[in-house]
């Protein structure tokens, strides 16, 4: 609900008070400068893998040679490869990119939601607003699947070689945690938790947004409140959450 | 109970705001198309780096731009969001830059 700026007498600033001189609403201002704290929050985090991954040994072989070792910082396609229900099957970036698709879809029916929001009609609202909780939900189980196959690991686990009580032993691990991780140094895996958790994290308190909104606007608060700006609000959280997993994406699975 | 609902205006879907934003979404859905055709054809290194790069800005650009309205909004707004986040990739680069002279075993 884009409010113009409040004509001003002559003689007085428009940040003199009684108008909006960014034009956007008290709520929709603080959201905005909500969402740029949210975003140095999550360039730290990407900055600090950029640093950390360029300060590890890098896999310097090809790719189809491509062997996993806690030595050298994994091919993230090389990782990413498994499709829930096609076990054994390498295809890699594949369900990351379905679950791209599936937030990317969410945005556009977010953006749906408050353009009905604006003509007041509140049955549109209810359709969109469900259908973006549904692609919320969507992408948090695709998120709890992958970190259930990160956490398990491959059939074949990787075999590593360490200093334990004076001699070197052989040992195979499986998947990954905070301390080991089959597919690379230990850090990549903590990395892995810490930006998508922190990701899934924000999608999660997404949805709770989106019901609420949902919820408010089938009770017709909105309706008798007069206008939709909280779907507006709610919104731009939610295609910020978008926006950082785009980076996420580039950043972590991508480069 | 006999309560009065509100009568309220229910104005009819702008067609062509609604046709814009769909389009947004295909662009978005295209981009991410051959950022994965990208990632299977071109050898790894600088430059396809920096077409990612290229490919996500251009990415958070539609997204910020057009679903988040910034676009739209008062220049002051608009300038406010973005000035900052300048400082942040030259944060990036710096950050990766001192990465690669850091040695570690």
């Amino acid at each position: 609900m884009s409010q113009p700026t409040a004509a001003v007498s002559p003689g007085k600033s428009v940040w003199d008070g009684g108008t909006s001189p960014m034009g956007a609403s008290y709520g929709k201002l603080m959201m905005w400068f909500f969402l740029m704290s949210d975003a140095f929050t999550f360039s730290g985090l990407l900055i600090t893998y950029g640093l950390v991954r360029t300060s590890n040994p890098a896999y310097t072989g090809t790719v189809k040679d491509f062997f996993m070792s806690t030595a050298h910082w994994p091919i993230p396609e090389k990782v990413f490869e498994a499709v829930p229900f096609l076990h054994g099957v390498e295809l890699p970036l594949v369900f990351v990119g379905i679950m791209t698709f599936i937030l990317i879809m969410s945005s556009v029916t977010m953006v749906l939601a408050v353009e009905a929001g604006h003509r007041m009609d509140r049955l549109a609202v209810e359709k969109w607003m469900l259908w973006t909780i549904l692609g919320g939900l969507t992408f948090l189980s695709c998120q709890a699947w992958e970190w259930t196959h990160f956490i398990i690991g491959t059939d074949n686990g990787t075999l590593i070689k360490e200093f334990v009580n004076g001699q070197w032993v052989e040992r195979t691990i499986y998947g990954a945690n905070l301390v080991e991780n089959q597919y690379g140094p230990p850090a990549f895996a903590d990395f892995f938790f810490f930006i998508t958790g922190f990701h899934g994290f924000h999608v999660f308190s997404g949805v709770l947004l989106n019901f609420l909104i949902f919820y408010n606007t089938v009770t017709g608060v909105y309706e008798r409140r007069g206008h939709y700006e909280m779907v507006e609000k709610v919104g731009l959280y939610w295609h910020f959450v978008d926006l950082v997993w785009v980076f996420v994406f580039t950043f972590f699975y991508l480069v | 109970m006999a309560h009065q609902e509100p009568q309220v205006m229910v104005l009819p879907p702008d067609k062509e705001k609604i046709k814009k934003l769909w389009r947004v979404a295909g662009i978005l859905l295209i981009i991410t198309v051959i950022e994965f055709i990208i990632a299977f054809t071109l050898p790894h290194g600088a430059a396809k780096t920096f077409l990612f790069v290229l490919l996500t800005i251009v990415k958070a650009g539609y997204i910020v731009g057009e679903f988040m309205h910034l676009r739209y909004e008062v220049k002051v707004l608009f300038w406010a969001v973005l000035v900052p986040m300048i400082f942040v990739v030259w944060m990036l680069v710096a950050f990766v830059y001192e990465g690669t002279k850091i040695i570690s075993y």
